[in-house]
């Protein structure tokens, strides 16, 4: 069909219709258009959100040493980085509480789960005055049971002596999200309280018998500023950047420790490892100096994997984060695994050829 | 009989000599035409699409609890996802207490409002003040959140909700103790951020009152609340419910706002002062961390009665809206001076 040129004379200057419409096939036009494709592999990971912060400085300082390599990592959950790895749509998953067995076992591949730091909770508290305060496990699992109703109660005066604790209501606040301070928190109830054991039991989300719930680390930070006579869980990192005071907690071997990276570490080390399986609680561990309120995070990948570049680039990657990365995690308030467990984890990496 | 009546000169065509010189420049502008018609429809027809999308991909995940709780899960208020226990009762009721309350605040407030900007206030307020109800309507909802964590639930804790209890004690719903974050706080927020769109809908309703209406009632001689209460009301009536009822619609989804002051806590307690927990907010605070499939499946039953909820709401809102006689039939307008108008 010819079209006079007379015709596109006599148009009209195209109203904003159709040059909406030029857009759009503008638009269309350059998604389709092959852009030069990067010739660097992207890894793509998803998961737990709990150790992004350190995730995050570590992919920056590994791009800067293997400029070849880029990382992509959506702090998505837990149990979203453990479904994106099974359904193979991420390189690698990250996540707080182990895996299940019926997961791994409906795997495609045989899964790994590396340990890469260990964090802590802290039972962070708002009283008038900040006094410290020093709670036995027994304690701690009757107050998230609801059963200790004010901060006059004798079961805490019994541990901290020389304090007078006011008369005022006690209010638990918990997780309302699932998380794995959560699971670290449970885990920890679970093993110090055969009733938590059976009325709640251990996971990123439980049924809680009493409490306010908030969300994220930051919403349980905010509800025990503001409310006096607040006790809550946190991520060791939040209750030290909120400057809020948290409690010395009684550990297995009957001393009073403060979290830190260090007494974790303690925690870390003075775990039993069996070979191959690095699931490992280290929940009110044995150590003198171990902190009792204490868990593990793990990333997961696929032992064999199709894309042999990449999976020999996520490889080197955390070998790099077990040994040379290591020194980093402490500055932002985790715990570096104990060598004789790093060497351990290194060990059982498969190797590529 | 719309309640919003189109503005009939906007829908005028275009003079029959412009048609014909574009229709003239054929060729180009066919092709285009053409083009653009398949375009819109193609729009047209992927929202139908998402929509039925969105409902076969929540069904697909909630088959699975569905089959295994059947109706219970609605009326099971156990909630317990370590022991994979699953009922959905204490959100459904946390859902319905906190938009009912929050509606029952919010709607005499947005119509007071509407009816002072549109019959009362001076010329020279109407302006400023309906630009800052739609200003309010752009507010994030984490935004809102944020303020009532940091500001309003404190008040409410120290101030206001100690004096309700002196006052209200007496009622259970007022009983318990004080924390701040409540189904009670919950509702506030939702009222605070339904108010906004009430509002302009509310006076969007009451501008589309036929000015002889009025004109009539005043030319009877009627004071200015006779005018409303006999011209302007009874006129809007049912598109006000639907007005509301469309608010209500929105308080139901609701998520991050009422998230932050709820207390999230899965339990029916009587006491407004005590936390609970609403559909939307179980879902964005268990959803990331689900890591058992009964689990998972079970939150996709939680989305799906949501989506089910808010859309019998707003469906029945529509046929408010648009005054279908359904249970709101707007009275007959009075033909004869009532005894209000003597």
């Amino acid at each position: 069909m010819s079209i006079p040129w007379q015709s596109f004379l006599r148009m009209k200057i195209p109203g904003p219709w159709s040059l909406f419409f030029l857009l759009v096939l503008a638009l269309l036009w350059l998604s389709l258009t092959p852009w030069g494709r990067e010739s660097k592999p992207l890894i793509n990971g998803a998961g737990a959100s709990f150790p992004y912060p350190l995730y995050a400085r570590w992919f920056a300082a590994y791009e800067q040493l293997d400029p070849t390599v880029r990382f992509n990592y959506q702090a998505i959950g837990s149990g979203g980085g453990q479904q994106q790895l099974f359904h193979q749509t991420v390189d690698f998953g990250a996540s707080d509480s182990p895996m299940r067995h019926a997961l791994l076992a409906a795997a495609p591949g045989k899964i790994l789960q590396i340990p890469m730091v260990a964090g802590a909770d802290a039972l962070a508290y708002n009283l008038p005055g900040s006094p410290p305060l020093r709670l036995a496990p027994e304690t701690v699992a009757d107050i998230f049971l609801g059963r200790i109703h004010n901060w006059n109660d004798p079961r805490l005066a019994q541990t901290n002596p020389g304090i007078r604790l006011p008369s005022l209501p006690l209010v638990v606040v918990h997780r309302s999200d699932g998380s794995g301070t959560t699971y670290i928190f449970t885990d920890y109830l679970s093993k110090v309280s055969p009733e938590w054991a059976r009325i709640a039991g251990r996971g990123t989300a439980v049924r809680w018998p009493t409490g306010i719930g908030a969300k994220g680390n930051e919403g349980v930070a905010g509800q025990i500023r503001s409310l006096p006579g607040a006790i809550g869980y946190l991520e060791l990192a939040f209750a030290v950047q909120n400057r809020l005071p948290y409690a010395e907690v009684q550990n297995r071997a009957g001393h009073y420790v403060l979290p830190s990276p260090e007494s974790v570490t303690q925690a870390l080390a003075s775990s039993p490892i069996e070979r191959g399986d690095f699931r490992i609680s280290i929940a009110n561990a044995d150590g003198p100096d171990a902190y009792p309120i204490a868990g593990l995070t793990w990333l997961l990948l696929y032992e064999k994997s199709t894309d042999r570049q990449k999976a020999e680039k996520l490889l080197s990657f955390v070998r790099w984060c077990l040994t040379d990365g290591q020194a980093l995690a402490s500055s932002l308030d985790y715990a570096p695994l104990p060598p004789r467990l790093r060497e351990r984890v290194l060990a059982s990496l498969p190797e590529i050829r | 009989m719309s309640a919003f009546r189109r503005d009939r000169s906007a829908d005028a065509l275009p003079s029959a000599a412009e048609t014909r010189s574009l229709a003239d420049s054929v060729g180009i502008g066919k092709i285009l035409d053409r083009g653009f018609g398949i375009l819109v429809t193609a729009a047209g027809i992927s929202v139908l699409a998402l929509a039925a999308l969105v409902g076969w991909e929540l069904y697909r995940g909630a088959k699975e609890a569905i089959g295994r709780y059947g109706a219970e899960f609605l009326v099971n208020s156990h909630w317990d996802p370590v022991a994979g226990r699953f009922g959905a009762l204490p959100f459904l009721y946390g859902t319905f207490v906190s938009s009912a309350i929050a509606l029952l605040l919010a709607f005499p407030l947005s119509v007071a409002t509407a009816l002072s900007l549109t019959e009362f206030a001076p010329v020279w307020l109407r302006r400023p003040v309906l630009a800052l109800v739609d200003l309010m309507s752009a507010v994030p909802s984490v935004v809102w959140g944020l303020w009532a964590m940091f500001e309003m639930v404190p008040w409410l804790r120290q101030t206001a909700f100690p004096f309700l209890q002196r006052v209200f004690g007496w009622l259970p719903l007022f009983q318990g103790s004080i924390y701040g974050v409540s189904l009670l706080a919950g509702a506030l927020v939702i009222a605070m951020m339904i108010t906004p769109i009430v509002t302009s809908l509310a006076i969007e309703i009451l501008g589309s009152v036929p000015p002889t209406l009025r004109e009539a009632a005043w030319a009877l001689g009627a004071t200015r609340w006779e005018v409303m209460r006999v011209a302007v009301l009874p006129y809007v009536r049912s598109a006000l419910v639907g007005a509301g009822v469309l608010g209500l619609g929105r308080a139901l989804g609701e998520t991050m706002a009422v998230t932050m002051v709820i207390g999230n806590r899965p339990d029916i307690l009587l006491s407004l002062f005590a936390p609970g927990y609403t559909l939307a907010s179980v879902l964005v605070n268990e959803f990331a961390e689900a890591t058992s499939e009964e689990h998972l499946s079970a939150l996709f039953e939680i989305g799906l009665t949501l989506v089910v909820v808010t859309f019998v709401v707003n469906f029945l809102a529509r046929l408010l809206i648009h005054n279908v006689p359904f249970f709101f039939a707007p009275r007959p307008l009075p033909t004869q001076p009532t005894e209000g108008n003597r």
